[in-house]
């Protein structure tokens, strides 16, 4: 089962996941991703570093887990990341609702302050 | 006795100036009055028009939906130390020379939440056969929940006193709050009383619930309903969202 990925693919996958790993630091340096959120993507580079660099490391974990088709392996994990990462922005996205809610209301009971000073 | 009407407007211009009326003609001995409007960014003349009758206004920055601006208005008046805050549709459905029958009980200490209920003299504006039909489905289900018979679960007009004050602050549904709220008074072991009251049909603006939306939010209070009932069984008091 030695060489059964050719090298070119190795290198573009290499390539490619340190591109993307460039690119969340870059995000991160310039303050457009909070570094909560950056973790789980540093984290999925990694991994995929690790496999583009360990070329049979697939077909070995496939093989642990019993998994007869590797690559199906390869869908199930990133589909899985893929919904556990959806949910963590709902999360996310609901504590805002919430916060943005709290704020709305602070502001018209504060501009309700205000306008009582100003008639004074 | 500081009484707080909080009436939430969304594009509520044809009837807010009765409503203001109406409210502002009620006489209480030994009682302070004050309507509070909510404006939940309406996109017609309702700020405008509210604020030319020196009415009190909280103006939402953000569209919060009716829960978010009804609780803007219970914060204020948790905030100013009222006594008893009382929900009222901007539209002219709620009688506004009910509100003394509304808050006797909380006057005599009987209730801590008031509901006025079209249903037990079943008199006055009944609403479409359909939407008796979710009113009973929200009957029994909350029945089923705290073992307590509220003939209007989706009766916005509404008096609280002090205490169900500080638990409406402190959470309050975004969307179609009504029937989770009562699930949230009775859990908090508030005592709710329901009384007869008599409901026009609505003078102007639309009904935030339109008939294509019913099935969403039949599900939507469903779930509401059922999830509050197992975060405060589940977790004790007090949690936040």
């Amino acid at each position: 089962m030695e060489n059964v990925v050719p090298y070119k693919i190795q290198i573009i996958s290499i390539l490619g996941a340190l591109a993307f790993m460039f690119f969340i630091f870059r995000l991160i340096t310039k303050g457009k991703l909070r570094e909560e959120y950056a973790i789980v993507w540093i984290v999925c580079t990694l991994i995929l570093i690790v496999f583009s660099v360990w070329r049979s490391g697939l077909d070995v974990i496939a093989k642990l887990l019993g998994v007869y088709y590797a690559p199906a392996l390869v869908f199930l994990a990133a589909i899985f990341a893929i919904i556990i990462f959806l949910v963590h922005l709902s999360v996310v996205n609901s504590k805002q609702q919430r916060q943005i809610k709290d704020l709305t209301q602070d502001i018209a009971l504060l501009k309700d302050k205000l306008g009582n000073k100003k008639n004074d | 006795m500081k009484i707080a009407v909080i009436i939430p407007c969304y594009n509520e211009e044809e009837c807010v100036a009765d409503v203001f009326n109406e409210i502002s003609s009620i006489k209480i001995p030994n009682c302070y009055i004050e309507p509070v409007f909510i404006n939940d960014c309406s996109k017609d003349n309702t700020l405008a028009l509210l604020k030319s009758y020196h009415a009190k206004v909280l103006d939402l920055s953000v569209n919060l939906g009716i829960g978010g601006a009804v609780q803007t208005g219970f914060k204020y008046a948790l905030l100013h130390n009222f006594d008893v805050a009382i929900q009222l549709d901007g539209d002219g459905q709620h009688p506004a020379d009910q509100i003394v029958n509304l808050i006797a009980p909380i006057m005599a200490n009987e209730a801590d939440v008031v509901i006025g209920s079209r249903f037990i003299e079943k008199e006055g504006f009944q609403s479409s056969f359909a939407r008796r039909l979710g009113i009973n489905y929200f009957k029994f289900l909350n029945k089923f929940l705290v073992k307590k018979t509220i003939t209007d679960n989706t009766s916005g007009f509404r008096a609280i006193n002090n205490k169900a004050l500080k638990e409406v602050c402190n959470y309050y549904p975004d969307e179609y709050p009504e029937p989770e709220a009562v699930i949230l008074f009775s859990l908090n072991n508030l005592r709710i009383k329901e009384i007869p009251v008599v409901m026009r049909e609505r003078i102007g603006g639309q009904s935030s619930i339109s008939s294509f939306k019913s099935i969403y939010y039949m599900i939507k209070v469903s779930l509401a309903i059922i999830f509050i009932y197992l975060r405060l069984k589940l977790n004790g008091k007090r949690s936040t969202l």
